[in-house]
């Protein structure tokens, strides 16, 4: 059995503040793979600013704002190989992005139409999963199931801290560690399920502390830290890789945004901390880290910009360009062997949009 | 031929679906080691490994939950859950993820699991271990339901939801797992999903039913030999339903009762009659009437027998409408 004990209370960090507290680094990064996880922070941060707009434009539905959440989808996936199975949570809708899948499918999501409706292994990237924590058993069943077949691939499954208090986190948490299932169970502490904050989430000290309880080790990251994380999430893949099960990583961030762009946060949120922590918010910490470093500059800091806007505009053009779908997409897909009913009510409702 | 009992059935439908198909993986609670607490699963750990029947933490939505991650990992698992009222911590997954998640991928990805569930009360038993919640899973779309009432079935109805790319719940009348033996086909055996099994043949009435409520029904008709010739029809798959045969029969009796277990309140019995009151009003000489439990909670064991239809209680629907 791996490492039981108590989670780590002090956060993880590689990335120091160009002040007092001097940068750390993570071996066997290049400049070309610390630059390929910066173009993925920008890349998510693009796509996240754009959705908000977007919205305010009427042009995509309700969406759930990750502003300051990049740095632990792209610190992670960056510690995965292709084959390694991604579960997100609504929070994390577009981390297919960093699995090559076009920026139109997840915005035809966010719009309501069937085309963002991926198939999962394209990109070994679960559906987006919108209930709270229901599919970490997915994710627990997938990376058991793997390793039944003698697979080498793993899962990662993301989760918020309000996730914790779900039975189904329980279930799947514990079913991975009884299976010894190589599976990452990944939560971004972002302090707030909607307006409920931690505090009144838990009474346990972290998040990490119950990985004690499923016998699986738990680790603490700062969640604004991309290195961190990727260093973090890469010890953990080969954990799960080498037959030593899941780990629980506990990285906290803190959400300055609203839960979704149909939420005030204003009405419960500390508007000074929010303030406070967009001034350390994970992009633009990772950007002075790399310039310190003498790896980046405004060229192609500028390149990575309008590369990573014009990839939305394409995307968005893209999504809207979809033909309305067809009413018997209502049908479509829900069996393999449909129903006589099926066709008897397409047929119905075709007659009365027909003649209405 | 062997001549056996609806729980050896079972066994015998996953020695030779297991032994068929090396991707059909049995999971839940007892059901390795003890071979399951009806004994369904009996002999499997020994024969095909601990990986292939699988003794499983007590949780009911996480091995469901599991169940869904392990079809995208390129399995079949068929999930026993130990009584059909503890099934219910699954339904969120059932509800949400098992019924939806090939709809939503566009149909790229397929969940060809199983739910396995004993059902239905008249055994005795402490509280909540007698419940029918068919109605519960029939109503949730992109999930089919079969319910056997003979050995026969029993082994047929579960290979071929074993063997469908959808999502199938199975429902087995526990009152019914050994008191009933029957002629079972040996080796594979297949009865496909969606299609009635007419039961007993007759003229003057139809009675409707499934599971536990067919043998029942077989004994209506008998008690109401040379006062009225019963027709007895068993509906083996509430989804997809054999409309088909339902309408037949209507149409060659003109009088339908319909006889459910579970309480009354939008059961299957009511969709039965909606269906009769939409396709076959012409065909009818008198109302649908439904015999069903009560719209209440299922009740202590001393005073089961009175919640239960009974043969005096469908005899009496069956006389109310032929007098209509």
């Amino acid at each position: 059995m791996a490492q039981v004990a108590p989670a780590e209370h002090e956060l993880r960090r590689v990335i120091g503040d160009g002040d007092a507290v001097p940068d750390g680094e993570v071996e066997g990064l290049d400049e070309n793979a610390l630059l390929d996880l910066y173009r993925s922070l920008v890349l998510l941060r693009t796509y996240d600013e754009r959705s908000v707009v977007y919205h305010r434009q009427g042009r995509i539905g309700t969406y759930a704002i990750f502003w300051n959440h990049e740095a632990m989808q792209a610190g992670s996936v960056h510690a995965l190989s292709d084959e390694d199975w991604i579960f997100p949570s609504y929070r994390e809708s577009a981390i297919g992005l960093l699995r090559g899948m076009p920026a139109a499918t997840v915005l035809s999501w966010w719009r309501g139409h069937p085309a963002g409706w991926w198939n999962p292994t394209d990109y070994n990237t679960a559906s987006i999963c919108v209930p709270i924590a229901t599919h970490v058993p997915h994710a627990a069943g997938l990376a058991w199931g793997k390793k039944l077949r003698g697979d080498a691939s793993i899962a990662i499954v993301y989760f918020g801290d309000g996730a914790t208090s779900e039975g189904a986190f329980h279930e799947g948490a514990n079913f991975a560690a009884v299976m010894q299932a190589p599976l990452i169970l990944f939560c971004n502490n972002n302090q707030w399920a909607i307006s409920t904050p931690l505090s009144a989430q838990t009474a346990a000290d972290t998040l990490a502390d119950k990985a004690v309880g499923y016998g699986i080790p738990g680790f603490r990251v700062d969640g604004t830290d991309v290195l961190a994380v990727y260093e973090a999430t890469r010890e953990a893949v080969e954990r799960a890789r080498s037959g030593g099960g899941p780990t629980f990583i506990e990285a906290v961030t803190y959400r300055v945004g609203p839960h979704a762009t149909a939420d005030d946060p204003k009405a419960y949120i500390d508007l000074q901390r929010v303030e406070e922590e967009k001034q350390r918010e994970c992009v633009g910490r990772y950007d002075g880290y790399l310039r310190r470093l003498g790896v980046l500059d405004d060229a192609t800091a500028d390149e990575i910009k309008v590369w990573s806007g014009q990839l939305l505009r394409e995307g968005i053009a893209a999504a809207e360009a979809e033909p309305a779908p067809d009413p018997s997409q209502l049908f479509e897909h829900a069996f393999v062997d449909p129903p006589a009913s099926f066709a008897s009510d397409l047929a119905e409702l075709r007659r009365i949009l027909r003649d209405g | 031929m062997a001549e056996l009992s609806i729980v050896e059935a079972i066994n015998d439908a996953f020695h030779v679906e297991l032994e068929r198909d090396d991707d059909v993986l049995v999971m839940g609670e007892d059901v390795g080691r003890a071979g399951g607490v009806f004994r369904a699963t009996a002999g499997l750990r020994d024969r095909f490994g601990k990986d292939r029947c699988v003794d499983t933490p007590l949780a009911e939505a996480g091995i469901l939950g599991a169940a869904v991650g392990l079809c995208m990992a390129g399995w079949r698992p068929v999930c026993e859950m130990q009584y059909d009222a503890f099934s219910y911590p699954c339904l969120d997954q059932l509800i949400n993820h098992v019924g939806r998640y090939r709809w939503r991928t566009r149909g790229t990805m397929e969940f060809p699991l199983v739910v396995r569930m004993p059902y239905g009360g008249g055994v005795r038993a402490p509280e909540l271990h007698d419940d029918s919640p068919e109605t519960y899973y029939v109503h949730t779309p992109g999930v089919k339901v079969a319910i056997p009432s003979t050995p026969a079935d029993a082994k047929g109805l579960l290979a071929a939801a074993i063997r469908d790319p959808d999502p199938v719940v199975v429902l087995e009348p526990k009152l019914h797992y050994r008191t009933i033996r029957g002629e079972v086909p040996e080796g594979e055996h297949v009865v496909p999903l969606g299609k009635a099994r007419l039961a007993r043949e007759g003229t003057d009435v139809t009675l409707v039913a499934y599971g536990s409520m067919v043998p029942l029904c077989e004994r209506v008709a008998d008690e109401l030999d040379g006062e009225a010739s019963a027709e007895v029809l068993d509906i083996r798959t509430l989804k997809p339903l054999d409309e088909d045969a339902l309408l037949a029969s209507a149409a060659k009796t003109g009088r339908v009762v319909t006889v459910q277990e579970a309480p009354r309140t939008l059961g299957f019995a009511a969709e039965l009659a909606a269906i009769l009151a939409e396709k076959a009003i012409l065909d009818l000489h008198g109302p649908v009437l439904r015999v069903t439990g009560y719209d209440v909670p299922y009740p202590y064991w001393l005073i089961e027998d009175a919640y239960m239809p009974s043969v005096e209680r469908v005899l009496d629907a069956v006389r109310r409408l032929l007098e209509f």
